[in-house]
Formats: structure tokens, C-alpha cells, sequence
């Protein structure tokens, strides 16, 4: 759900061809990429692949974590990919764009750090078979026996300038195709990209901080994204949340900021099945704001899913959990509270 | 009070505006050349920051292979392994109508240093094969395919794109010619040492950096600077002095009016500040534009020398502009200290002796020659124990002031001689006046004597260099053709090619290595006659060429020899990859700001068996044939092709551009000086009146006397001449023996151009004949009714 | 013959009032050994005529006769010859060579004439008190010792016609008195005529004759 993250690298990277098209014009055309379709059917191990044939892709993984210390942790590890052309050329002459995104937080501390790379060369990619996303020595590796889904078994090591972390990951339940089986809108013009998720993982590793290495566990949650086409025209920003419930359901919920809100969700049982939500299912209400870098940050929300009589508050574990980048936005851990329990992994882009 | 001292003092300069316009002008050139090659030398370090900017990625660390190149997979393995490291290739390339080092980058992991040269990021038209370059640049190069965008982020002389790009162009695909690292790189990963054992990590500013190769031109240049300025100085000292004089009466009669010293001080000194500020002004404008039209050829003069990429164009820069006129502030205080102290030492009731001076000279001269030499000792002192560039330098300026000082001594002497030897009267007038004049045209002579010497031995050094240079220049390059692969592959074709065809077909194979602690090359040379039988070589060892083929040892050019003390047959030399090798011999290899060191091809190729041959040395009867069947063949550009009347004109053309500057401000110091004699001389000449009234009463023409001071100025001027033979060939001999030898490393012989002295010779004549023509021409045209107002004057 | 003959002289400058009449037609005889004093106020127009009857300066109209030759019309090259011959100048300062001794100072003219006498121009230092002065450099002598050499220097090429304007009047009057005589003395030995230019009528006295200029005209004769 990083639909505007990439479309930001894209411009940062594209500014005279966003310029002339603006992004409405990435929205309807697609110049020469592919469009996602509704009903074509998600294909694996292929599809935990690249797709160098759309525009922007991601790999997009997120852990909720305790230490044995006791204290709560948050980790996000994600590679982008942004094509400048529909194709993976070999060498130099290769046009897809990657970039390595990592985050740690602590109640007291938010680290951050990127990376990036061309492809072609062998500095970043994904392999689908056996599965190996990376950038540098940025990794997320799959160790799962051949019978087995290739995510139900990951190793992931990110590292920055002052932190590192080195973590396996479990699966516990079945891939979820989000929104239509994978096909999901995001407005009401019908921008849309194909998304699946593993929302089960359970987690286990070592977290390299200033103050020493500190072993922890927890849950996971991968993304899986792509398109060409992702957003609407007056769409600027984002809120998303993937939520674990105490009692083992798992539930993805956004809001598009634009002229309307636009809102989707995925309500998922503790066995793996969904159930999309439509738009204005899912209600958004800030609660609570931040100041970060000069921006009033809403960190605290209140969300509310009627029919399924949903209502509840979240709270950051950290409200300063900014990824101060290249790309800037806020990504970080949180725990939630009211009608159900649990915790979560909240990202909000444009603010 | 001040105001109206102020005023009484200024007037004296309205009576005498040539005196004024002597001082502004003394000042203002002196500003001039010194600025203006100050100027210089900040544009061209500009340069050097901006190269080495880009070059190292913001003075970055890299990693090297020995051979200049690597493969392009140990940049991913490096990164895989947590190394921040991005890759560069670069390489010569024709572009359009120019030869430009190609600069390929990789945008996505190139650290921020490189990002200037990137105004519009827009990384899809980069990676397609956008361009960046200087707009000096692109016009060199002209019409081109290429997309070139104008970037003045990007040195003159480099073309800047993308890696994928420059690899392309240069035929050098999979290649690259060094990492550079970020400077921030994770903790905990694993050593380079053991990643990639191969690679050299070169620190920043280790290796060849611009600055320090090309440090000894600018000293060189500073020094020329310097040497102007002072002569300009001479010409502030000497019309401030006169001007000192010829106010004392006014300073007594405004002292006794009650202006107190201390007022009268302060005025002069404001005085002095005013004509400084002025001067400065003045002096800031002209040096700009001398600077502005020198920069092209110091500009060629460095990319020749050295390859440093400087522009042809100057930028303004307001620090520059403060510089320059602190050093005219400075330069006014030296030159007006004198007079202010004398002014402060003068009772209020000294008598009005104009004349007084020159016959209170004597304990000046005594002084003077005590001077001279504890200045000529401190000379000997540093030939014999100086060993920098610094104190060759300091050995110059002792030797060349003891010999400025001594001037006024020995003209007296020489005058004093002639003037026994005198018969007639008018002749033992002549030689006693001049002898009497001379403590007032001493400084000026002593100018002309600096800048003459400076000439001579400047112009002795060049040629004595030029000669030694085309001499040598004929014995190295005598390939017959000169032939520049554009890739490995077309290298060996080109090879197999040729081998039937030609002689001899020797191929250039090159590493960068530091050698004995010096950034430097080692080359591989083919055992064969063009080397054995043409090769100059200094102080070699018994069958040198023999053991050189059998691999026992190296040869090293005469720069690493002299820095690094190498003596052929003692020394040994550790080469990387090899180890200790006994040095054989060293050649000369003028121009060349390296080290270098030459052993055999077969070891050569055993130790850096990736190496390419980045061109081939051939030996043909039948160049021209050869040549033509090497375009139709493999369609080499002309460019690839040199023969050998191209590769002469090209190594002369680049020595002609070295000394343009040299020249120019030779031509521009000797100006300097006649200016500084002018003055002197038309100074002097308003005080003259009363000393050759009375010869005119006593039946001189105005015109004999106007002929007798014009041949006076010659008769000195001459002996100046005279004087300043010898210590120019001291000059030259220092320039050779020891400056040269400090600065770039060779050693040169001392030549003597009887020819050239004769040609300076007759514009110094020429000059100072002008200097004393106007004050002659006066004195004849006006010279009865001048005369007479000397005795009208008398009531 | 006439040591000098002056006829309708005249001559006259241009000033900031416009053109001033100095000399307008002065004549004038002096014999040949006889001595003159010529007297008058300041601006009278005395030194001009000194300087024409020199060849320093050029008449407007008139004749100037020296030794019998008219030099009226000569070029500046016999100008300068024939003060080189004929003429002895002795002004009130800026008479010697400040680059020469004494000794050379003394010898300058005479041998700058061709005539130079060894004997007599020591015979003229040792007259003028110069002997123990030889050496020295002009700036190195007192008023009267310059005005001596200057005498001495004069007399010593042996000049038709001495023309002196005020040689005295840097000088204490018994100083001025002793040089005077001395000149007067050595001006006929050498057998010289001599025109003094003077404001002082007891100098005047002392001459052979005098002239009075006024107003640019010679007001009593002799």
C-alpha cells in the first residue's frame, strides 16, 4: 500500500516526464507498461517475482516485535522497484530502478536508512525460483522446502548506518488475495493494482542497536504490490493499517485522501479467508497529532467497521517513527485497543 | 587644519603631474601583475578543486587494480558484501572535433559529490545517454550526435554520462576503472583485503592530485608576480622619495607655522593611502584583463603539462580583488616607509639642500654594499646546503637582490674610471654628472638590471631547454606511426594485423603504481633497437640493454632517479606485484610530471597480465601505406593514427605553449622597468635645470646637452646591460641545476644564445632610449627659455 | 674695437596684462678692457639686456655687436660658440658645475674654448684665494668662495667681454667689496671688458662708466 511512495521515487526520479503527464497521465496511460486486469488469476511462484513489464512493484515487509527485555519493536524491510521501461535489459542498459528501504523503531528511537540500485548488474532484483529479493546486502531470502510456498519460510537482514537486523520469518497461514482476488481499486475512477499479502508470520531474530543486539520475536506481515496505474489524479496521500487481533483474525484497511476519501479493507480469518470490505466500509478519524519536521502527523486514530462492529482507538509505539529519506513518510508499529485488541503496522504518505 | 595642510601638500603634485602620474602608475602595474597572475593561479586551483571534485566524488576514497582496469562484477560483489562502492570508467575519446576524457558514473550509488554536474536530475535522459560537459568544452567539440548538455559543474576537457554510456564509447564493455567509496561505510563488514585482495584503496588526496603536480608552475608564476612588483615598487619608491625632497622646504614651513610632525605625518600617510586606494583600483582592472588575456594559453599551457582541466575563461572574484589590494597597501607602506621615517627624523630648521642627498649617499653606499653582501653569502650559503624547491627559490631572490644592490656600486666605480680617463671638459662633466645623478637613477637601473637578468636567464633556460627538448624529442619519437586501439580485442587485431606488415611492432602496455612513495607508472618496453640505439640514458650500468631484455632490472626516468636518489646499479626499486628491482639506468623524460619506471614486456605481462595495450609504437618504411590500409582496414579515425611529423608538432607545440606565459611576462617585467627608468628619468630631468644652466651660459647648445642626456640614459643603460649578462646566466644556471631539478626533475645543460642576449640587447637599448627620449626631446625643444628661467629665477 | 656695441634694442614679453615693453631701443658702447655698470630698479629690463648682449636670449629689434661681430642674427649653434669664445658670464648663484671640483670648475671654460693656460689659471687661483680649494665640490665652498671660483672659471678662458649680473649679491657687503675689486682687478689683467649688473650705485661708482635703464630706455649716458 506504498502506491504514492513509489509514484514519489518515480517523480523524484522522472520529474520532466511527470511534469508532462502529471500523474493523472501515469493513471490512464500507461505508456507501454501493462495494466492490471480484473480476473486474471495470481500465478506462484511466479508472481513473488518481479513484473518488470508495470511500472512500480514492492516487496513490503513489516514485524511487530518484543524484545526479550520486554519492550515493544517495530521493523519494516522493503524493496521498491520502478521501471523507466516495460522491459529488464542485461547490463547497464537495464531501466529498472530499485530502491532498498529499511526502518527500526523503539520506544525511544526511529532508524531509518535506503538504498540504490540499477539492475542488470547484479547490485538489486528478485529471483522468483528459488525466491531472493536484494539490494546490496540487503536481503529477504527464502528457505522454505520446495513443496512449500516460497514466503512460508524468509530470511531478512537490512543494515544502516547505526542499526541492523537479521530475522527469519515463519509462515503460519496461507497467502490472502487482497480486494478482488487480487485485484484491488484503489478510486472510484478505477486505479487499480493486483496485491496479495502474508499477514501469519511469526518472527524470531536479533535487532543490532546502538546499545547492543537485542533478540526478538513477533508477527510479520508481507505486502505484495504492483501496477502501472495506481493512483488517481487528486489522490495526495494515504493512511494504512495492517491489524493482528488478539484473538488470531488479521485485518488490511486504507484510506485514499483525495477530493472524496476512498477506503477498502480486508477483513481475514485466523485460517485465511477474506473478506473485502468496500469503500466507506472502513471509517478513518484522527484522534491525535504529531508534530514531526514542521507537519502535523495524525499518530493516533480512531477506526470504526460498523457491520462488523469494529470500533477502535490505536496508539503509536513511537509517534516519531518518520523515515526521514529521500522519500519521507511515517511507518511504525502501534498497538490498538475498544471493541478488539491487538497490534498493528501503520504507514501514512503525503502529510 | 588638515584640510588646508592636506592641500598644500596636494598641490605640489598638481605642479608636478608627471611625478603623480609616475606614482599611479608604478602602483598601479605593480597591482596589475601581481593580481593579475594571482588571478591565475586561484583559476586555475579553482579548476583543480572542481576536477578533483568530480573525479574522486567529493575527495572520496577509491580502489584501483594495478592494471587500470577491473571487471564490473567486482562492483556488485562489493556491494553484495555491504560495500558502499560505486563505479567509474574513464578514458580518452574523439568526440566531435575534440579529445575528451569520457567520465562514466553511476547515478544511482555515486556519492554525493557527483551530483552538481547533474543539474536537471532526470535520470531516464541520463541513462539514455545525456551528457554533461563544460561549455568550453562543447565548443571544442562542435557538432556532434551526441545529446551534450552545458554544465560548468564538469572540468574542462571531461565529458560526463553515464557508465553503461562512456563503457560503450570508449569500447570498454564490462569494465570499469575504479570504485570510489562513500565516505560513511556500514561497520562490521567484511575487509576489503580479503574481499577483493587485488584493489588498491587509494586515499583521497594520496596519489597524483592536480594541485600538487602542478605546484612548481604556479611558484613559478608567483614568482614572476612577485619580481613585477617589485620593480613596480622601485618606481612607487623613487617618485615617492622625490616627491619627499622636493617638499621639504613646504614641510619646514608648514612645521614652523605650527603644524604639528605628528599631523604632518598623518597627512603624508593619508596621501599615500589615497594614491594607494586609486592605484589599487586601477591597478585591479588591468591586472584582471592581463589575467583575462593570458588565461588561454595558461590554460593550454596546463592541460599540456599536466592534462589539468582549466577553462579559458576567468570568473570575478571579490576576494581576489581585496587580496590585490592589501598587497598595494602593503606594497605603498614599503615604499613610502623611508620617506615618512625621515620625515619624523627631520629637525624643523634643516636647511633646503635638494643636493644634499647625493653626497649623503656615501654611508648609503657603504650600507648598500654591505647589503650586497651578506645577500650574496646567504646565497652561497643556500646553493650550497638548499636542497627544496623553496630554498632554490630563496637562493634566487638572495643572489638576484645582492646583484640589484650591487649595481649602483659598480656603475659608480665604472663612472668614476671614465671620468679620469676623460680629456675633454665636457666629457669629465659627462661622467662626473652621471656619477653624481646616479644615487636618483639607481633604483630605477637596478629595475631594469632585475628585469633584464630575469630574461636573460629565463630566456637562457628556455632555450638551453628547447634545445635540449628537440634533441631528445628527435631521438624518442622515431616510430614512424603511433596507432590507438579503441578496444583490447581491436588491440590484438590490430597486432596480428600489423606483425607481417610493419618492422616492428611495439606495443605500449601501462600500470599506475606508486613508486618509491611517488604516484607514477610502469611501462613494458619490447626489447629492440629503437630503444638500445636512441635512448639517452644517464649514469647506466655495464650492458644495460642486455640485462634489461633478460628481465634483471628496471630503468627510471631521471624524475624518480634525482627525487628518490636512484643510483643504477646500487639502488633497487620495489615495484607492486614484483617486488625490489635493481635499477639499470634512467632516461630523460622531459615534460612528463610522473614517475616513471620501464622493464621488459615479458615480465611486465607476467605481473599484470591484464594490462591492454593502450597503443602501438611502429616501425615502417612505409608509414603512409601502412597508414592508409590501417583506415581501410579497421576504419581507425585519424585520431587513432598519429605519425611521426604529428607526434613532434603536437610535443613542440605543447613545449612552444609552456613558456607563452614565461614570455609575456618577461616582455611585461622589462616594460615594467623601462616605465621605472621613464619616471626616473623625467623626474629627474625638472631638477636637472639648474645643473646644466650653467653649461648652456657657457656655450653649450640645448641640443648638445639633450643629445649628452640621452646617451647619458644609454651609456647606463648599457652598463646595466652589461651588469645583468652575468647574473642572468647565474639565474639560468640556478633555473637549470637547481629550480628544475625541484620542480619537475630533470636536469639540463646550460646553452648559451649569444643571439638572443643581442636581440635583448637591442630592445633594452630601444627601451631606455624611449624612457630618455621625452625628457631629451624636452630639454632641446624648450630648452633656452627652460635655461633661462634658471637665472631669471635667480632674484 | 668695441668689446660690445648695442644699437635700438628692443624687446619686450607677454604677461597676464599683456605685452610689456622691456627694452625699447637701448644703445649702448662698451670699449673694449673698459669696465660698465649698468644700474636700475627692479623689472628695469637690466638682466634681459645682459642676457641679449650674452646670446641667452634674443633681441625683438636692434643689433648686438660683440667683439666686433654681429651676432644679431647667428643660429643657436654659433650662438653657443660665440659664447663659448668671447663671452664670460658671472650671475649671483647657480654659476658652477655642481658635479665638478673646484679644479675642473676653474679649467671648464677655458678649455671648453680651446684655451686653456695652465699657468695663468693657476696664476688666477692662487689671486683668488682658490689654492687650498681645489678639490672641493661647489655645494662643499661659502657664498664668496662660489662666487670666487666663478670668477676665476670666467677669467680663466680669457673672454673679450665679462658680463656679470649682480656677482655680488649673495654676499655680505665687505665680502661683496673684496670680490668686486679682485674682479675688477683680474678683468683688466686678462685685459677683458666687463658690464656689471647692479642696483647698488656704490658698486657703480667703481666702474670705469655707467648706465642708468629706466623704463626700458638708458636714461644718463657716461
Amino acid at each position: 500500500m506504498t502506491v504514492r511512495l513509489v509514484l514519489t521515487l518515480a517523480t523524484l526520479f522522472l520529474a520532466p516526464m511527470a511534469h508532462a503527464q502529471g500523474f493523472a497521465g501515469l493513471g490512464t496511460d500507461a505508456e507501454g507498461f501493462a495494466i492490471p486486469e480484473r480476473g486474471r488469476a495470481l500465478v506462484f511462484p511466479q508472481d513473488h517475482g518481479a513484473h518488470p513489464e508495470y511500472r512500480i512493484e514492492w516487496w513490503y515487509l513489516t514485524a511487530t516485535l518484543t524484545g526479550e527485555d520486554g519492550q515493544g519493536y517495530g521493523v519494516q524491510w522493503t524493496l521498491f522497484r520502478s521501471a523507466l521501461a516495460p522491459e529488464d535489459r542485461p547490463g547497464w542498459d537495464n531501466r529498472q530502478v530499485w530502491m532498498g528501504h529499511a526502518g527500526l523503531t523503539t520506544t525511544e528511537a526511529h532508524f531509518s536508512a535506503e538504498r540504490f540500485g540499477r539492475g542488470g548488474v547484479g547490485q538489486a532484483g528478485v529471483d522468483s525460483a528459488p525466491f531472493r529479493a536484494w539490494i546490496d546486502d540487503w536481503h529477504m531470502t527464502s528457505h522454505a522446502a520446495s513443496d512449500q510456498d516460497a514466503f512460508d519460510a524468509l530470511d531478512v537482514h537490512a543494515r544502516g548506518p547505526d542499526f541492523a537486523f537479521s530475522l527469519d520469518f515463519t509462515a503460519e497461514g496461507p497467502l490472502v488475495l487482497q480486494g478482488d482476488q487480487g485485484y484491488s481499486v484503489k478510486s472510484a475512477q478505477g486505479q487499480a493494482s493486483y496485491y496479495y499479502s502474508q499477514p501469519f508470520f511469526t518472527v524470531a531474530g536479533t535487532l543490532d542497536l546502538p546499545g547492543g543486539p537485542v533478540a526478538v520475536t513477533g508477527q510479520g506481515w508481507l505486502d505484495r504490490e504492483w501496477s502501472s496505474q495506481p493512483l488517481a489524479e487528486d489522490q495526495a496521500g494515504w493512511d494504512w493499517v495492517s491489524l493482528s487481533f488478539d484473538d488470531g483474525h488479521r485485518m488490511m484497511g486504507f484510506q485514499l485522501r483525495g477530493r472524496e476519501i476512498f477506503t477498502a479493507g480486508t477483513w481475514i480469518t485466523p485460517d485465511g479467508r477474506p473478506t473485502p470490505l468496500a469503500d466507506g466500509a472502513v471509517r478513518f478519524t484522527p484522534r491525535q497529532h504529531t508534530r514531526i519536521n514542521g507537519r502535523d502527523v495524525p499518530t493516533h486514530w480512531q477506526i470504526d467497521w460498523a457491520d462488523g462492529g469494529l470500533s477502535i482507538t490505536t496508539e503509536p509505539l513511537n509517534p516519531h517513527a518518520w523515515m526521514d529519506l529521500s522519500v519521507q513518510y511515517w511507518e511504525g508499529p502501534l498497538r490498538f485497543s475498544g471493541s478488539h485488541s491487538g497490534r498493528g503496522y501503520l504507514e501514512m504518505t503525503g502529510y | 587644519m588638515t584640510r588646508t595642510a592636506l592641500g598644500a601638500l596636494m598641490s605640489h603634485w598638481r605642479r608636478n603631474p608627471w611625478q603623480l602620474a609616475m606614482l599611479l602608475a608604478g602602483l598601479a602595474l605593480a597591482t596589475a601583475l601581481w593580481s593579475g597572475v594571482q588571478a591565475l593561479n586561484a583559476e586555475a586551483r579553482a579548476a583543480y578543486a572542481t576536477a578533483e571534485g568530480l573525479l574522486t566524488e567529493g575527495g572520496a576514497a577509491t580502489l584501483e587494480h594495478p592494471a587500470g582496469q577491473m571487471a564490473e562484477a567486482q562492483f556488485a560483489e562489493l556491494r553484495r558484501a555491504g560495500w558502499l562502492v560505486s563505479p567509474v570508467i574513464e578514458g580518452r575519446a574523439t568526440l566531435g572535433a575534440a579529445r575528451v576524457t569520457l567520465l562514466g558514473i553511476e547515478p544511482l550509488t555515486a556519492p554525493p559529490g557527483a551530483g552538481p554536474a547533474l543539474a536537471a536530475p532526470d535520470l531516464q535522459a541520463f541513462f539514455a545517454g545525456q551528457a554533461f560537459a563544460h561549455p568550453q568544452t562543447l565548443r571544442e567539440i562542435g557538432a556532434t550526435e551526441m545529446r551534450l548538455t552545458a554544465s560548468e559543474a564538469v572540468p574542462v576537457g571531461t565529458v560526463l554520462m553515464d557508465i553503461g554510456q562512456a563503457q560503450r564509447r570508449l569500447g570498454l564493455a564490462g569494465q570499469i576503472t575504479r570504485l570510489t567509496l562513500a565516505p560513511d561505510q556500514p561497520a562490521d563488514l567484511n575487509p576489503l583485503a580479503t574481499l577483493a585482495p587485488d584493489l588498491r584503496l587509494i586515499a583521497p588526496g594520496e596519489g597524483a592530485t592536480l594541485d600538487g603536480l602542478t605546484q612548481s608552475f604556479h611558484l613559478n608564476l608567483t614568482a614572476f608576480g612577485l619580481l613585477a612588483f617589485a620593480v613596480g615598487l622601485f618606481i612607487v619608491h623613487s617618485a615617492v622619495g622625490l616627491a619627499f625632497e622636493q617638499r621639504r622646504a613646504m614641510f619646514r614651513t608648514l612645521r614652523a607655522l605650527g603644524l604639528p610632525l605628528r599631523q604632518l605625518t598623518a597627512c603624508l600617510a593619508g596621501e599615500m593611502l589615497i594614491f594607494a586606494l586609486i592605484a589599487g583600483a586601477l591597478g585591479l582592472a588591468l591586472g584582471y584583463l592581463l589575467a583575462a588575456s593570458l588565461l588561454p594559453d595558461v590554460a593550454l599551457t596546463l592541460r599540456g603539462l599536466y592534462g589539468a582541466p582549466v577553462p579559458g575563461a576567468l570568473q570575478f572574484d571579490p576576494l581576489w580583488a581585496l587580496a590585490g589590494l592589501g598587497m598595494t597597501l602593503a606594497g605603498t607602506a614599503l615604499a613610502g616607509a623611508q620617506a615618512l621615517w625621515r620625515l619624523w627624523q627631520m629637525p624643523i630648521l634643516a636647511p633646503a639642500r635638494p643636493r644634499a642627498w647625493a653626497h649623503a649617499s656615501a654611508r648609503g653606499q657603504r650600507l648598500q654594499a654591505g647589503g650586497a653582501l651578506v645577500l650574496a653569502g646567504l646565497a652561497v650559503v643556500l646553493a650550497l646546503a638548499g636542497s627544496t624547491l623553496a630554498t632554490g627559490f630563496a637562493l634566487l631572490a638572495a643572489a638576484l637582490l645582492a646583484a640589484a644592490l650591487a649595481v649602483p656600486l659598480v656603475l659608480s666605480l665604472g663612472l668614476r674610471v671614465s671620468e679620469a680617463q676623460a680629456r675633454t671638459p665636457v666629457a669629465q662633466w659627462f661622467w662626473a654628472d652621471s656619477r653624481q645623478n646616479l644615487p636618483r637613477l639607481s633604483l630605477a637601473l637596478m629595475a631594469l638590471m632585475l628585469a633584464l637578468a630575469a630574461n636573460i636567464g629565463v630566456g637562457t633556460m628556455v632555450a638551453s631547454f628547447r634545445a635540449t627538448f628537440i634533441t631528445w624529442l628527435d631521438l624518442r619519437l622515431v616510430a614512424e606511426l603511433n596507432v590507438t586501439p579503441a578496444s583490447q580485442s581491436q588491440a590484438e587485431e590490430l597486432r596480428a594485423f600489423l606483425a607481417p606488415r610493419a618492422d616492428a611492432v611495439l606495443p605500449m602496455l601501462r600500470v599506475d603504481a606508486t613508486l618509491a612513495g611517488q604516484p607514477g607508472q610502469v611501462y613494458a618496453m619490447t626489447d629492440h633497437a629503437t630503444f638500445r640505439d636512441n635512448w639517452p640514458l644517464i649514469a647506466p650500468v655495464a650492458d644495460v640493454w642486455d640485462r634489461l631484455a633478460a628481465g634483471e632490472g628496471v630503468l627510471v626516468n631521471e624524475q624518480l632517479y634525482r627525487r628518490a636518489g636512484l643510483t643504477p646499479g646500487r639502488a633497487t626499486l620495489d615495484l607492486p606485484g614484483i617486488g625490489p628491482m635493481p635499477v639499470l639506468g634512467a632516461y630523460p623524460d622531459y615534460g612528463n610530471p610522473l614517475a616513471q619506471a620501464v622493464l621488459t614486456e615479458a615480465r611486465f605481462t607476467a605481473a599484470y597480465p591484464d594490462s591492454p595495450i593502450r597503443q602501438f609504437a611502429i616501425r615502417s618504411a612505409t608509414p603512409d601505406a601502412l597508414s592508409a590500409a590501417l583506415q581501410d582496414e579497421f576504419g581507425l579515425s585519424s585520431s587513432q593514427i598519429v605519425d611521426q611529423a604529428q607526434a613532434k608538432a603536437l610535443s613542440l607545440a605543447i613545449f612552444e605553449r609552456t613558456f607563452v606565459i614565461t614570455r609575456a611576462l618577461n616582455v611585461l617585467t622589462l616594460s615594467v622597468a623601462a616605465l621605472a627608468l621613464f619616471a626616473a628619468l623625467v623626474t629627474l630631468s625638472g631638477m636637472r635645470l639648474a645643473q646644466l644652466a650653467p653649461l648652456w651660459a657657457l656655450g653649450l647648445t640645448a641640443r648638445q646637452l639633450a643629445a649628452l642626456e640621452l646617451a647619458r640614459a644609454l651609456v647606463l643603460g648599457a652598463a646595466t646591460l652589461v651588469l645583468a649578462l652575468p647574473v642572468g646566466l647565474m639565474l639560468a644556471q640556478v633555473l637549470l641545476a637547481v629550480i628544475n631539478v625541484q620542480a619537475f626533475g630533470w636536469r639540463l645543460p646550460l646553452q648559451i644564445f649569444p643571439g638572443d642576449w643581442a636581440r635583448l640587447g637591442l630592445w633594452a637599448m630601444l627601451a631606455v632610449a624611449l624612457a630618455a627620449a621625452l625628457p631629451a626631446w624636452r630639454l632641446w625643444r624648450q630648452g633656452p627659455a627652460q635655461l633661462l628661467r634658471v637665472f631669471a629665477h635667480d632674484r | 674695437m668695441h668689446a660690445l656695441e648695442l644699437q635700438a634694442l628692443r624687446k619686450s614679453f607677454d604677461s597676464a596684462e599683456g605685452t610689456v615693453a622691456v627694452l625699447r631701443g637701448v644703445s649702448l658702447v662698451l670699449p673694449a678692457g673698459q669696465s660698465l655698470a649698468l644700474t636700475g630698479e627692479s623689472g628695469s629690463g637690466k638682466s634681459t639686456l645682459l642676457h641679449i648682449a650674452a646670446g641667452l636670449e634674443r633681441a625683438d629689434g636692434g643689433q648686438v655687436i660683440v667683439a666686433g661681430q654681429d651676432v644679431t642674427a647667428l643660429g643657436d649653434a654659433q650662438m653657443a660658440e660665440m659664447r663659448r669664445g668671447q663671452v664670460g658670464l658671472i650671475f649671483q648663484q647657480f654659476n658652477l658645475i655642481p658635479s665638478l671640483n673646484v679644479a675642473a670648475n676653474l679649467s671648464f671654460q677655458a678649455r671648453l674654448a680651446g684655451r686653456h693656460d695652465t699657468a695663468f689659471t693657476q696664476m688666477l687661483a692662487q689671486r683668488l684665494g682658490l689654492e687650498g680649494l681645489m678639490r672641493r665640490y661647489p655645494e662643499q665652498l661659502s657664498g664668496g668662495q662660489l662666487q670666487r671660483v666663478a670668477i676665476g672659471r670666467c677669467l680663466a678662458a680669457r673672454p673679450a667681454l665679462v658680463l656679470a649680473d649682480e656677482p655680488t649679491g649673495n654676499l655680505d657687503e665687505a665680502t661683496g667689496d673684496a670680490v668686486l675689486a679682485l674682479m675688477l682687478e683680474l678683468t683688466a689683467l686678462a685685459g677683458a671688458a666687463l658690464m656689471l649688473v647692479t642696483h647698488s650705485p656704490r658698486l657703480a661708482a667703481r666702474c670705469d662708466a655707467r648706465a642708468h635703464l629706466r623704463a626700458g630706455l638708458i636714461e644718463d649716458a657716461p
